[in-house]
């Protein structure tokens, strides 16, 4: 079995990878400085030539890259190409209704199916996998990026996509699917539907799991590798990035590698924007160092979480970085969707309420994250038929489904009934134990 | 007669409809007729009252959703085949009832009937050009 996929990347001597990084990063600067005139603009108000910045140690020298940036600048405007040369487009929700757009070149998408190749093997994966990836196929980056890494291990690829559990499972008995590729929580559903169908596991051939897209505890791990007879894996990776593959555990499940030869991250105080050294929790900073299409210089991934440059008894020699273990704003991810209360306000303005008072309510019920969204009934909202109401319900959940890319129940309380603290009022209860 | 009706909203959890009545029952106001319509999360409650302007007040006061509605009251004989003959008046003449509810009054042997209808005006003239008071 191989236990690398780029053996000599994944385990080059740190100095050799600084120099590498090095280089790599004084090419993108330069790339992003001459065709991108957001980064043109910013490094001139700092006032920073890109021939200043010559190694690794002058990252910190740059200013931040911002979620908001590509909002501001939707949905090609910090493209550093040519549409020619442009192969690929995805997306996920945006908070005001318009999607965070990323673009890849063949070369961007090269790398990316490289970095989720090596976290597939670290994973276990060989040529004679069935790699079945229960990740949603489309804009979201999940289902292609596993799809593109596995073919590039040689495994065969079930791109099953998300949904139908019964059909998933007889799938996963009749085409032996090896390897299994979703989030933690689909994971512990499966084993759920598996339960209350008298599905024996030994009729499954899974050996391994590799999840993401969520957050998930060490708790979670154990229960799935137990319960579906596997090791499950953690990956980690933002469409902002690449997707899928940024980083990604090892047989050692102590932290993912981040594959540095593509991106540099960094570890900062929130709210000074200062670099904090290893171990210290903060949020997650990264650079992309041989993307063509969108050379994210320093983007804030609102991830809470620590690295260490501790040496992996693996052999490779990339940072580690801890699974996340909060953000550092109010994003919340359901079901693998990343979803912002500031959409719900949206959706809630743009069906007449003049000042929505609403509470999210997430929640986990057999293993599948859920979410409820109580709207306070306002005099104007208020009709004297039930139909009336229901209606009204209905689309707002319909609109909810589309600007969210998730489903909610939607639950009409009376006026005053959600609770305002020192006149805010709290938006999001997260019932979800995860610790 | 037409009149106002008081429709409040009353989420669904133990104790609220308690909560509502009381807060009518305490601003000495007399529900005359009722009738609630339940779904799995949340009621309406559709009140009849001497006062409805004062009602509607009170209610607000109170951060109680609610609003008012035309409907119309009829009276019926209180007898097997009352409410369906005045039905039978208003299909004939295309005119459909959303909700209704009914109430005895305690000194004659006539039923009042509140029915909500679109057309409230025209179900007016019809049902007293048919003899019924209305």
């Amino acid at each position: 079995m191989n236990r690398y996929f780029n053996e000599s990347m994944e385990t080059a001597p740190r100095h050799q990878l600084w120099h590498l990084q090095s280089y790599n990063l004084s090419r993108t600067v330069y790339h992003a400085y001459n065709n991108v005139p957001m980064y043109r603009k910013r490094f001139d108000e700092a006032g920073i030539r890109p021939e200043d910045i010559k190694s690794v140690d002058d990252l910190k020298k740059l200013p931040f890259t911002y979620k908001q940036d590509l909002r501001d600048n939707y949905p090609y405007g910090l493209f550093a190409v040519t549409p020619d040369r442009l192969q690929r487009i995805h997306a996920s929700s945006g908070t005001t209704g318009k999607q965070t757009v990323v673009g890849y070149t063949k070369h961007d998408i090269d790398v990316w199916s490289t970095c989720a190749a090596r976290a597939l093997v670290a994973a276990g994966a060989e040529e004679n996998d069935f790699v079945h990836i229960s990740y949603g196929y489309g804009l979201f980056t999940g289902g292609l990026g596993l799809h593109y890494g596995a073919e590039m291990v040689g495994a065969t690829v079930i791109p099953a996509s998300s949904g139908n559990t019964s059909r998933q499972i007889t799938m996963l008995q009749d085409f032996k699917s090896s390897i299994l590729c979703c989030t933690p929580s689909y994971a512990l559903y499966i084993a759920d539907v598996l339960r209350d169908n008298n599905v024996d596991i030994s009729t499954l051939s899974l050996k391994v799991g590799i999840f993401g897209a969520a957050p998930w505890t060490e708790g979670m791990r154990k229960e799935i590798e137990q319960r579906l007879g596997i090791k499950a894996y953690d990956i980690y990776g933002l469409s902002e990035i690449s997707g899928p593959g940024v980083a990604y555990e090892c047989e050692c499940q102590g932290g993912m590698h981040v594959n540095e030869d593509h991106f540099i991250i960094e570890i900062i105080d929130p709210e000074t924007g200062e670099v904090l050294p290893d171990g210290e929790k903060g949020e997650v900073v990264f650079t992309c160092i041989t993307k063509e299409a969108l050379p994210l210089i320093r983007y804030r991934t609102r991830d809470i979480s620590s690295i260490t440059h501790e040496p992996c008894p693996c052999g490779r020699t990339f940072v580690r970085m801890k699974k996340p273990s909060g953000r550092s704003d109010d994003m919340l991810i359901i079901r693998g969707v990343n979803v912002f209360p500031s959409q719900i306000e949206s959706v809630l303005l743009s069906v007449g309420q003049v000042d929505p008072h609403y509470l999210i309510i997430v929640d986990r019920k057999n293993n599948l994250d859920t979410m409820e969204i109580k709207v306070e009934v306002s005099q104007t909202m208020f009709s004297d038929k039930v139909k009336g109401l229901e209606d009204l319900s209905k689309t707002i959940s319909m609109k909810m489904q589309s600007v969210l890319g998730v489903s909610s129940k939607i639950t009409f309380v009376e006026p005053g009934s959600i609770e305002r603290s020192e006149g805010k009022a709290k938006r999001v209860v997260d019932m979800r134990s995860l610790h | 007669m037409i009149i106002k009706q008081i429709s409040i909203f009353i989420e669904n959890r133990q104790g609220r409809l308690a909560e509502v009545t009381d807060i009518l029952g305490k601003n000495d106001v007399n529900i005359r007729a009722l009738s609630i319509a339940d779904t799995t999360d949340f009621g309406i409650l559709r009140i009849i009252v001497d006062d409805p302007d004062r009602v509607i007040n009170i209610l607000k006061e109170n951060n109680i959703t609610a609003s008012t509605t035309s409907v119309l009251s009829v009276i019926v004989d209180d007898r097997p085949g009352g409410l369906a003959a005045v039905l039978r008046i208003l299909a004939d003449h295309g005119i459909t009832v959303e909700y209704m509810y009914a109430y005895i009054s305690r000194t004659e042997d006539k039923a009042f009937v509140v029915m909500r209808t679109e057309k409230e005006e025209e179900a007016e003239a019809i049902l007293s050009g048919s003899g019924y008071s209305v």
